[in-house]
């Protein structure tokens, strides 16, 4: 693991292994989409509006698994100062936030013809809406200071204390009494969705980690990119630097 | 691992600790606000305020739908199976409206009647083909959300058992 800390590895690795999510990632949507959109069947009592389950759900779980990445590289940079650890938190936040933005859109495209509302306060709803402002908090907070290494600590702390928010969001309807329906897959016991709609749903949700890979293997690599080239100005400005 | 290393690890650990705790608390002192709405059986032991605006949750019960006599609104019950509250809504009905369906009515009560401004559906986490939710009604496997084989109501939600 220390050796992958070395950013000179880490971007030689990062170069060989982008293509290979890359192209994971569109096949994996192409197909999750077409059986999703087109060849799976209507849901008995939500008929065509069940489709938006397969754009919903991956968005709403990758918004999560990306917020508890970005708390343990926090963790890990914290801990252990790892300079790449802050870089990879750093880079999460945005996708993190995309995710959390596309669930909560597309929730309230389905709430509406379903549920009869766009909106409602109630704990499922208001805690993934407080994930997204935890993504943007951690945004702002990180570019806040002169000093980068003190908006990294900063927004770990941040990143690390808001995860409390992510089993708050996952068990919430089972907490409490809420408009949203409880867990259909990552649930004690068989899922309860049916085999022609999970087929689907699993392949879209694996499509939105590979792209999530990829996307964040993208934006570590142009960020150490980014700071050689700080670097090299730094040293430009104050003559040799040696 | 050097010794700053694990004193930064430590304090990390502590303070998670700290946070957790805090925040369980937090969440079980606010319950009564956290949730979206109260069962029929919730509210048989509270006391309401005449004039407060609350939410009722549970089934529509079956055979219970009908017009008021001045055919201006919609009167039904809902259930949590152990008891019922009457409900009355003057207006529109969301698709997914039918007699066992879960549903969120918010509203006040007026002599013991709900008046409800606003009627939501709440659908179960079952997601099934047409073919499949039919044959699974004609082998009387059927348990879901309006089944008469239903044991508790739309997962488990207005069901008192479900209540931490």
């Amino acid at each position: 693991m220390q050796n992958f800390a070395n950013p000179g590895r880490f971007l030689r690795l990062a170069e060989a292994l982008i293509p290979w999510f890359a192209w994971a990632t569109a096949i994996l949507i192409a197909v999750g989409l077409y059986l999703g959109l087109v060849a799976s069947p209507a849901d008995y009592q939500q008929g065509e509006s069940v489709r938006i389950m397969y754009v919903h759900v991956p968005s709403a779980w990758m918004g999560l698994f990306a917020y508890t990445s970005m708390a343990v590289a926090s963790g890990v940079a914290l801990v252990w100062k790892h300079p790449l650890a802050d870089l990879a938190a750093k880079a999460t936040a945005p996708v993190g936030a995309a995710f959390t933005f596309l669930c909560l859109f597309s929730g309230s495209l389905w709430g509406k013809p379903m549920w009869g509302t766009w909106w409602v306060w109630d704990a499922r709803l208001t805690s993934m809406l407080i994930l997204l402002f935890l993504y943007l908090g951690y945004m702002a907070l990180v570019d806040a200071f002169d000093d980068p290494t003190r908006g990294a600590k900063a927004a770990a702390i941040l990143a690390l204390v808001g995860w409390v928010n992510v089993p708050i969001i996952k068990f919430s309807v089972d907490w409490w009494n809420t408009l949203h329906q409880p867990a259909s897959v990552s649930r004690a016991g068989m899922p309860t969705v049916d085999k022609a709609m999970l087929i689907p749903l699993l392949l879209m949700v694996v499509g939105f980690t590979t792209y999530y890979v990829t996307v964040l293997l993208l934006r570590i690599k142009s960020e150490i990119l980014a700071s050689r080239i700080r670097n090299l100005r730094l040293m430009q400005v104050h003559g040799s630097g040696e | 691992m050097t010794p700053r290393k694990k004193r930064r690890l430590m304090i990390l650990a502590v303070a998670a600790l700290a946070l957790f705790s805090a925040t369980a608390l937090v969440l079980t002192a606010f319950e009564d606000n956290i949730v979206f709405f109260y069962s029929p059986t919730d509210l048989t032991k509270k006391t309401i305020a005449p004039d407060r605006r609350l939410r009722v949750g549970g089934l529509v019960e079956e055979g219970s739908v009908k017009r008021t006599p001045d055919n201006k609104a919609v009167q039904f019950r809902v259930t949590d199976l152990d008891h019922t509250v009457p409900v009355v809504y003057g207006g529109l009905l969301p698709d997914l409206f039918r007699e066992g369906q879960g549903v969120v009515a918010e509203g006040k009560f007026i002599n013991g009647v709900f008046q409800a401004s606003e009627v939501l559906a709440k659908h179960d986490e079952k997601y099934m083909p047409r073919e499949v939710a039919d044959a699974l009604k004609k082998s009387g496997q059927w348990a879901g959300e309006g089944g008469k084989t239903s044991a508790k109501p739309a997962g488990g939600q207005a069901a008192p058992e479900a209540k931490k």
